[in-house]
């Protein structure tokens, strides 16, 4: 065992632990999540009678607070009625990708023009990126397939395109200027 | 009665979509282009039969019944990320695509 090749793992803890210091723990540290699993709880038990309000309201406080040294940074939601419209846009882009796909794997299969496309990302945090890939996936033609951080783009696989630069347009200017514009500003 | 039609075209429409989803893991030729099938046509398939058990139930008098829909949103939260990862599994190990893929990111 060569010593110079193996480096003592103490001396790597260092620096690691420096960069994510304990922070100190807050009454409600992460709000929406608690409203999230408030809701949760209600349609896992399927009623609103106020002992199951109460007792989600505690479950919801609860467990973001035990659990808060391992979360992210929170993001904050700065337009909420730009998220519920671009729910309404994703649902209808996921019938209108399925209606597409269904008729593209019934019709003639081999002319279909299958291409990878990158996509510079001008978001730059992880669950932004994340929501991003997840809408990508779900809605017409593109399936995420990989992410680079370091150089900022995301990899699709598209099932059938013709000019590739107008579906980087449209991914960018359909999904990714509005959740900038929600999470980032 | 109405109940009855709206419901059975809700299962029906996610039955149907779900089919045509696995008829595309036969009759398309690459991993990648398989990939497009499970990761959409599960997603409004299992959907369609979400929104007929949401009528059904709400319908029989025992007041509203909305917990289906968090099979929908786990759904919506698992099937891009599996979807994901396989292909980002098939890149690393540079499994070919059909000749005509454009762009192919290993060469």
């Amino acid at each position: 065992m060569n010593p110079d090749s193996n480096p003592n793992p103490v001396s790597n803890a260092g620096p690691i632990a420096s960069e994510s210091p304990l922070k100190p723990r807050r009454w409600f540290p992460h709000k929406t999540l608690s409203v999230y699993m408030v809701i949760v709880w209600l349609l896992l038990n399927n009623s609103i009678s106020p002992g199951h309000i109460l007792l989600g309201a505690f479950l919801g406080w609860l467990i973001p607070w035990l659990t808060q040294a391992f979360w992210p940074e929170a993001l904050h939601i700065r337009k909420p009625l730009l998220v519920i419209k671009m729910a309404v846009i994703i649902f209808y882009d996921i019938i209108v990708a399925n209606l597409i796909l269904a008729a593209r794997i019934l019709g003639p299969v081999n002319k279909l023009q299958p291409a990878f496309v990158k996509v510079p990302l001008d978001i730059d945090h992880d669950f932004t990126i994340a929501l991003l890939a997840s809408i990508i996936s779900l809605t017409p033609g593109t399936v995420s397939a990989d992410v680079n951080k370091e150089s900022g783009y995301l990899l699709l696989h598209c099932l059938h395109v013709v000019d590739p630069e107008a579906e980087i347009r449209l991914v960018k200017e359909r999904y990714e200027a509005p959740l900038k514009e929600i999470f980032e500003c | 009665m109405w109940v009855e039609y709206l419901v059975s075209f809700f299962i029906l429409a996610g039955a149907i979509i779900a089919l045509i989803g696995s008829i595309g893991l036969t009759r398309l030729p690459d991993f990648y282009m398989r990939l497009h099938g499970p990761a959409k046509a599960t997603t409004l398939g299992v959907g369609g039969v979400i929104a007929g058990s949401v009528i059904f139930f709400s319908t029989r008098g025992d007041g509203l019944s909305l917990h289906e829909l968090l099979i929908a949103l786990f759904l919506f939260i698992t099937a891009p990320v599996s979807a994901h990862i396989a292909a980002k599994a098939a890149l690393h190990l540079k499994l070919d695509a059909v000749e005509r893929t454009r762009n192919k990111p290993w060469r």
